[in-house]
């Protein structure tokens, strides 16, 4: 890993300027992303997906990107870089280019779990090099705050709203990691922006593997779960703390924890600060608490059962 | 030399395409364009093209790939049909919008439901809007000769627009036929080099590809993109004619066939235009002034070109391969009908859904037409302007 100072002095992919929230993590997440790519080495290219990162960074006539990209629709950024990648092949071939090109895919929750699974399957399996990034929000962010399969449960979205008889999203969470390990990646890992030092780490990793790969973020959305512009990073630093999101590896099907809080803490203190989930603190429904952190701890024992048993593919 | 060959239609997209041997080939197999990329894994597997090819998990990832290795710099062909088509639609618009000269073949389709996988052009008429250059034709010849000029259009400087080269799925696509194979090298020489204008994989000069258009943006856009698809026509022109002195077949945006003295006229695409001319030289022999206005550039429509050439005429039927899907008429109709309106002289026009999810068109069919336009020049009366060929009863 190189030093901050380094780090800071190297030339950014993404420059300011962009469109996105105040407190939005998407961009934080794309620049540590970046500055972990070793661009001594290689280039990169990106395709991204439409949402809310995509608008508010190529908005004709201007762009924040300072790196190649494309977008060209929501459920498709896997397949977008697939061809892109053939191309490059080509490129190689033909003797038309000698440099190294890495390639980035990065969509959010929506354009990941839910409408591009398809396209993300599809890609993975037929082996094309790219790191797919997904920056999962928890809902449809671009479009107002919708429930996707990526939705935890209880919260309280436009379309699982908090109501009278019906609290929230009834189901849990799509565990996306383990659809994603079953097409045998070399690497796939979780991540947070709040542990940026990991993030670059297993970023890093990914694009060194001549293959598919696969990092999921947690991406807090200061609108759509309702906290203030400044709290994004301590509410990602929660969800690590209360293994909400745990932050590990699967490298070759063996499973890595990276973090283990020496204090768990319960799920309130990442509940409680999010507006979302303030319903849940509403007298009467302290069993929806217990349910959440029910679905986290047996989530955590399990992961941590699958590292002790040190299995591999 | 070329050489004659007896191939499906299929065979001659997949020979054309093994000829001008795209950087890319991005497609998902389809009922009734299948032999297509089989035919071109085959080639590759065989060391015959060195295409880079991409065996999508579908229709959408088929264009969606094909938008990303356009952008990122090359030549990137694809085929399908029907549904499959129907699946890529939101990326045919991003194509075009994105001004990236893919080209596609497509053996044209019915659309489900009910599920039929036979021919008619339920896939590329629903397209028509999509801002992609639409040849059609009548035989593998057409087929053939079509998928290499479009390269060459599409790829055009003023033009930078997707083209497809559709052909009837299983009356063309499966039904083998004598056509003229051209020589390798040459078909390599008339397509020649395509240089990508900002490809993403330079990436010493970064491009943002796809950036989103507001509405002080959007409306540019799209009537920039549109100069872009209406120059083809002029292009499609030049390319045939170019096309013709190198390999003795010259094409333009339309045939007519005994056109120049017909009385009754039928205007048509695809392979129904072999049917409607073997009908046309009966009835010729007979002394009746028949004529075929056989369409080979329906997007962009050249609606100018066709009301002078059909002006002349005392009736016209339009045989549309789709349902008017509640319009007044089939698509090709309301167009031709539409290009007449600002002509000097307007003969009365009529409209047939014909062939429909493969139903069969025989001349009995084609000479019930041209009894009927005879009878509206002689009575001055058009009893239906709508109405069906070899329909089950009588429609209306």
């Amino acid at each position: 890993m190189a030093l901050l100072n380094d780090l800071a002095k190297k030339k950014e992919g993404l420059v300011n300027g962009h469109r996105l929230c105040p407190g939005c993590t998407h961009s934080v997440i794309m620049r540590q992303a970046l500055a972990a790519a070793d661009t001594d080495k290689y280039d990169i290219v990106i395709a991204a997906a439409t949402g809310c990162f995509e608008v508010s960074t190529g908005l004709y006539p201007y762009t924040s990107w300072n790196v190649p990209w494309i977008h060209s629709a929501f459920e498709n950024a896997a397949s977008t870089i697939a061809g892109v990648e053939a191309m490059y092949k080509v490129w190689k071939k033909k003797g038309k280019t000698n440099k190294d090109i890495r390639f980035i895919a990065v969509a959010s929750d929506g354009g990941t779990y839910d409408i591009g699974l398809q396209a993300l399957s599809g890609a993975i399996e037929r082996g094309h090099q790219f790191l797919y990034i997904c920056n999962d929000n928890n809902a449809y962010q671009n479009t107002g705050n919708q429930r996707s399969s990526a939705t935890p449960f209880g919260a309280s979205t436009t379309t699982s709203p908090n109501g009278t008889i019906i609290q929230g999203k009834t189901q849990p969470k799509k565990d996306i990691m383990s659809v994603l390990e079953g097409h045998h990646m070399q690497y796939i890992a979780q991540a947070s922006p709040s542990n940026w030092r990991d993030l670059m780490d297993k970023v890093k990793k990914a694009l060194d593997v001549n293959g598919p790969t696969y990092i999921n973020v947690i991406e807090p959305c200061t609108t759509g779960w309702g906290f203030p512009a400044h709290k994004a990073i301590e509410i990602a630093q929660l969800a690590v703390d209360t293994c909400v999101w745990p932050l590990y590896e699967v490298v070759e099907g063996k499973v890595v924890i990276n973090y283990k809080p020496k204090n768990k803490l319960p799920v309130e203190e990442y509940l409680k600060p999010q507006k979302r989930f303030a319903h849940l603190f509403k007298k009467g429904n302290e069993h929806l608490i217990e349910e959440y952190q029910k679905q986290v701890d047996k989530h955590w024992e399990w992961l941590l059962k699958r590292e002790e048993s040190g299995i591999s593919y | 030399m070329g050489k004659k060959v007896a191939l499906t239609g299929n065979e001659a997209a997949a020979h054309a395409i093994r000829q001008i041997n795209p950087d890319v080939v991005a497609a998902f197999p389809i009922t009734p364009s299948t032999p297509i990329p089989q035919n071109i894994a085959q080639y590759i597997a065989d060391g015959k093209m060195d295409t880079e090819l991409v065996t999508v998990e579908s229709e959408h990832s088929a264009m969606s790939a094909c938008i990303g290795a356009a952008a990122g710099g090359g030549r990137v062909m694809t085929a399908t049909s029907a549904n499959g088509y129907a699946l890529m639609w939101e990326m045919l618009y991003i194509a075009s919008g994105a001004r990236l000269p893919i080209v596609m073949a497509v053996a044209a389709r019915a659309l489900s439901g009910p599920l039929n996988i036979h021919g008619d052009h339920s896939d590329i008429m629903g397209g028509r809007d999509s801002g992609w250059i639409e040849l059609v034709a009548e035989n593998s010849q057409e087929a053939y000769d079509n998928l290499i000029q479009a390269v060459k259009i599409a790829e055009n400087k003023d033009v930078m627009t997707p083209a497809l080269g559709a052909f009837d799925g299983f009356n063309i696509s499966h039904s083998i036929e004598i056509w003229e194979m051209e020589d390798d090298d040459k078909v390599r020489e008339f397509v020649g080099e395509y240089e990508p204008l900002f490809p993403l994989l330079k990436t010493e000069e970064p491009v943002t590809h796809g950036a989103w258009a507001p509405p002080d943006w959007y409306f540019e856009h799209r009537m920039s993109q549109l100069k872009g698809l209406l120059n083809a026509k002029d292009v499609v022109v030049n390319v045939g004619k170019e096309f013709g002195k190198a390999f003795g077949r010259e094409y333009g945006i339309y045939e007519a066939y005994k056109m120049d003295d017909a009385d009754y006229v039928i205007v048509a695409m695809g392979s129904v235009c072999g049917t409607t001319k073997d009908v046309v030289d009966s009835l010729r022999d007979n002394g009746v002034k028949a004529g075929l206005l056989k369409l080979r550039l329906f997007r962009p429509f050249p609606y100018k070109e066709l009301a002078d050439v059909l002006s002349g005429a005392k009736a016209i039927a339009v045989l549309d391969r789709v349902s008017p899907a509640g319009a007044q008429g089939g698509p090709l109709f309301n167009e031709i009908r539409s290009a007449l309106y600002d002509a000097n002289n307007r003969p009365p026009v009529i409209n047939y859904s014909y062939g429909l999810g493969g139903r069969d068109t025989q001349p009995v069919h084609i000479n019930s037409v041209y009894d009927t336009l005879k009878k509206i020049v002689e009575t001055g009366k058009v009893e239906k302007q709508f109405d069906c060929l070899n329909l089950r009863g009588a429609w209306g």
